[in-house]
Order: C-alpha cells, then structure tokens, then sequence
C-alpha cells in the first residue's frame, strides 16, 4: 500500500467511525463503507461485492434505545482491507468480520462509557455560558468514535498481506472455509429475525407469510414486494381507520379483539 | 429575561437542521443524546437568550434526552417556537420545556424506530445489496442516495414543521396519524422481511433418505431436499428465523447467535448434511 492510500484509509475509516455513533448518512454501514474502503484500496468491485452481502448479514444491527448492536463500521472497514489486501475470499471475509463487529461493539460501549466524562464538562461550560466549550465537547466525542474504527484499520493495513498473516489465514482448514460459505447462505436470518422483533407486531404477522409464500411460489422482485407492500399497508391502515372510527362510536361487544402493535411477546 | 426579546429567523432554523445531522455524535451513557441536542439548539438560545439567562437555558438542554434521531427535528422545532415565546415574555416554565420534551421522546422514538430501522433502511439496503452483489456500483448508490434524500427532507421539515407549529404538534404525535403511520410502515416492512426469508437465503440438505429403481427404471435418489421442495421450499430458513427471533427474545446476544450458526454450517458440512 502506498502512503496516499494510507492516508485515503485513514480518513475512509474515520468517516466511518463517526458514521456509526451518528448513524445519520449510513457511512458506517457495509454497503457503503466496504465500497469506500474497497474505493481507496485500488478494488471497489470487490468492496461492492462484499458490501452487499455483509449488508444482508447486519440488516438488523440497530441501535435502538441505549441496547447497543454489533458493530458494522469495523467491521466492514477491517474486514474489506483483509479481503482486498489480504487477498482472502468473500466468504472469509464475512467470516472475520463477526469477530470484528464483536470487537467494534466493545470498542464503541467503552467510548460511549468514556463521553461520561464530556457530558460533565459540559455541564461546567454551560454554567460558564461557554457555547464553543460544549460544541468541543461534542466533537471531542465525535472524533473519539472516529478513531475508534480508524486506528485499528491502520494497524491492520500494516500487517495484512504480509506473509505471515497470509499464511495464518491460508492454514485454514478446507472443512471451517466450506463449512463458512455453507453458513454464508442462511446467516442472514439473524437480521431478519431482529427486525421482525423490533416491529412486535404480532397481529400484523399474517402480511410476514404472505411475502414469504409470494416469494417462494412467484417469481416477483424485491420492487415488486415493495409495491404489493405499500397496497397492503394502504388497506391496513383504513381498515384500522373504520374500527378506530367504531371505537369512537361506542362500545359494541367485547371491544378490539385483533390490533395492537403494542401487543407484545410474539412467537 | 428582560429586554432581549428577539425572534428567531429563518437562518437560526436552517443552524439548527444543520446541526441536528450531528445529534448522536457524542452519545454517552449518561444523558445520551444531551450535548447533540444542546449544541442543536445553540443557535436559538444564543439569538435568545445572554449572560445568566443563556447558562441556565444551556444547562436546560443538557438533561437527558434520546429519540429515534430523525424524529428529534420536530422536537427541537417546538422548543425553539417555546423558548422564543419565553425569551419574549411568554410565562413557560422550564419544567414545561423539559415537559414537553420528555413527553415526546418515546412517542417520537415508537414511531420513528418501526419506520425507519424497522422498515425504511432494510429494504433499500436488501434493494441495494441485491444488487451490488453483481458488483454494481448502482446497489450503494440506490441505498446512499435514497435513504438520505429522505432522513434530510425529514429533518429538514421536523425542524421547520415543528417550529411552525409549536406546542399544537404534541397533540398530533399521540393522535392516529402516526400510528397509521407506523402500522403502515410495519406491514409493508414484515412483508418484504417475509420475501426476503424465502428469496435470499440459500439451504441446501443433499443428504440422502432413500434411493430406488422406478418402474421405468431410472433410478431416484430422494434426498432431505427434495422432500422439502416438494412440501415447502424455503421452509428451513423460515425455521430458522423463528428460532433466531426466540433466542433474541430471550437476551441472546445476536452474535452469539450468528456464530452459532457458523458453527452450524461447519458441523453440517462435515457430516453431510449440508452442502
């Protein structure tokens, strides 16, 4: 690697460290920042390529309230300079980049543990009346999750596609890297099972089976679901308008026996 | 308070949606969101308020705070519209700021999550990874661009509606728009989550059950697979699912759960099962 692409990793990963905290412009996720990472490498096809299917495995990875998800900024910036680099496959690099969320997980909790101390700094230069002391505070803990991910990229910049490293990753057996790619197929279930989750929708699952049966026994795209969707959604919602109508009429009989997203504990 | 009364003008508005793109940066496990949603709301308060007024409003907005981020643009709107009111003689106490601020978190959080997490950014990175899995930089693009065409203009009109409409908002939050809103999103979410469990997963069980001569004597070799096909293909990862959704149910780290079904892969494909 030449020192411009150092440089160029540098401020990709960085972006994607801060990307991750603010998860505004979606910076850190895989589609985007393997691209990117692939981009500054000399080999965004790959980077594409192992984006998209990165993608489908953290499809769920949200943070949703405090619950913190894996992390996909380190994820896909370490994993996408292993593949790239590294000279490892896409299924290798899916492989190691669980760890690597794992790792990016622990890494932002303790930053978000350390930015304690910024929200008390804080406190002082608003009694100070101090505007420009807070906005530092902000960006300091801006900057901290951006070298969160940047650091560890360069360190393992420096390292990978040296022979020692290749030859550690090459002594894997053949039975772990089939038995990876084989995996590859289906591990994307945890994603959809975690945004099933968060919706909780229990009396909304029937439309759940309804995609799953179209797509099995149909050949519609994913543009095609989308509008079938929006169709559904549409009566959906103005059958929920008729019974919150009823509702509001009076009481008949026992009341709403079927809706409510609040509805919680499904399956 | 006194004779600082000012109103607050289209550039401090655009300030603020600037600024609120960086709400999360410095979350902490303390007041998370409070110092993003502070310096969002600096360019107000300093146009506002000054010396000892403008400590005590900074430290106002420095208690804690944290929302679905796109949906803490109405919220900073109507404390903006609030603190002017204040600034310019309004009686409104800090506890009603505050009030109303901690009142619309969790509404705004229960709406925005099912929408945006839940529906939103899963199916245009499901389109755009589709696609990019053919080495299209159309794929990252199609999900770049048009998720942020969308939190943008969010943010934009959340800011611009909510200061607009101030304190009448708070009742249209709880109201049924926004749970239309959300069941709506949440339908057409669990739809393409149900698509994508059949379409882009891939188990294939080679492993034989029985093998035979047929009557026209060929012979036939039935496999784990081909018995699922016949019945209900794709029924293994939707198996699947249903146990990675009772694990996470029950607190299982989804790593734990994704390494699980690594190991899964490698045990399978060692003894056959999987292929």
């Amino acid at each position: 690697m030449s020192s411009m692409q150092f440089i160029l990793l540098f401020i990709v990963a960085f972006i994607s460290g801060m990307g991750s905290v603010l998860d505004e412009a979606q910076f850190h996720r895989p589609l985007v920042s393997c691209t990117l990472t692939g981009l500054v490498l000399g080999d965004m096809t790959t980077g594409i390529i192992l984006g998209g299917t990165l993608e489908m495995l953290a499809l769920g990875w949200m943070n949703v309230g405090a619950a913190m998800a894996p992390d996909a900024a380190l994820a896909s910036v370490v994993s996408t300079i292993l593949v790239v680099v590294g000279h490892q496959s896409i299924g290798a690099g899916i492989a190691l980049a669980v760890p690597l969320a794992a790792a990016g997980q622990v890494l932002t909790i303790f930053v978000r543990t350390i930015t304690v101390f910024f929200q008390h700094a804080a406190d002082n230069f608003a009694a100070k009346g101090s505007c420009f002391g807070i906005e530092m505070c902000h960006l300091g803990g801006l900057a901290l999750q951006g070298f969160r991910v940047a650091l560890p990229a360069m360190a393992i910049a420096a390292v990978a596609g040296t022979d020692t490293v290749n030859a550690a990753l090459a002594s894997i057996p053949e039975v772990i890297t089939r038995g990876l790619q084989v995996s590859g197929g289906f591990i994307v279930v945890v994603g959809y099972a975690m945004v099933i989750n968060m919706m909780n929708a229990k009396s909304l699952m029937p439309y759940f089976f309804l995609g799953f049966l179209l797509a099995v026994f149909t050949n519609v795209n994913l543009i095609g679901f989308g509008a079938i969707g929006l169709i559904c959604a549409f009566f959906h919602i103005k059958d929920l308008q008729r019974e919150l109508a009823m509702q509001q009429a009076g009481p008949i009989g026992t009341g709403n026996p079927v809706d409510d997203v609040d509805d919680s504990d499904l399956m | 308070m006194a004779n600082h009364a000012e109103k607050l003008t289209k550039g401090d508005l655009i300030s603020i949606f600037i600024r609120s793109n960086f709400l999360l940066g410095s979350f902490n496990f303390e007041r998370m969101q409070a110092i993003g949603f502070a310096v969002s709301m600096i360019p107000a308060l300093k146009k506002l308020y000054s010396g000892e007024d403008l400590n005590k409003a900074l430290k106002r907005h420095l208690e804690f705070f944290n929302t679905q981020p796109f949906l803490a643009t109405p919220i900073m709107g109507i404390v903006a519209a609030m603190e002017e009111k204040r600034a310019n003689g309004a009686d409104i106490s800090d506890q009603t700021i505050s009030g109303v601020k901690v009142g619309l978190i969790g509404p705004l959080a229960g709406v925005g999550d099912p929408i945006f997490w839940g529906t939103l950014r899963p199916v245009l990175a499901a389109l755009g990874a589709g696609i990019a899995l053919t080495g299209s930089i159309i794929g990252p693009l199609i999900f770049f661009v048009a998720f942020n065409v969308i939190r943008l203009l969010t943010n934009w009109y959340g800011v611009m509606y909510g200061y607009e409409k101030g304190t009448e908002l708070v009742e249209e939050v709880g109201g049924n728009r926004m749970r239309y809103l959300t069941e709506g999103a949440s339908v057409l979410g669990l739809l393409v989550m149900g698509a994508l469990v059949a379409k882009w997963t891939t188990v294939n069980m080679p492993f034989v059950m029985s093998q035979y001569t047929n009557s026209a004597g060929e012979e036939v070799i039935v496999t784990v697979q081909s018995i699922l096909d016949s019945l209900m293909p794709s029924i293994v990862p939707l198996l699947m699912t249903f146990a990675c959704m009772y694990f996470l149910k029950k607190g299982v780290n989804p790593l734990v759960i994704i390494i699980g079904l690594f190991a899964l892969g490698i045990v399978g494909y060692a003894v056959g099962l999987f292929a």
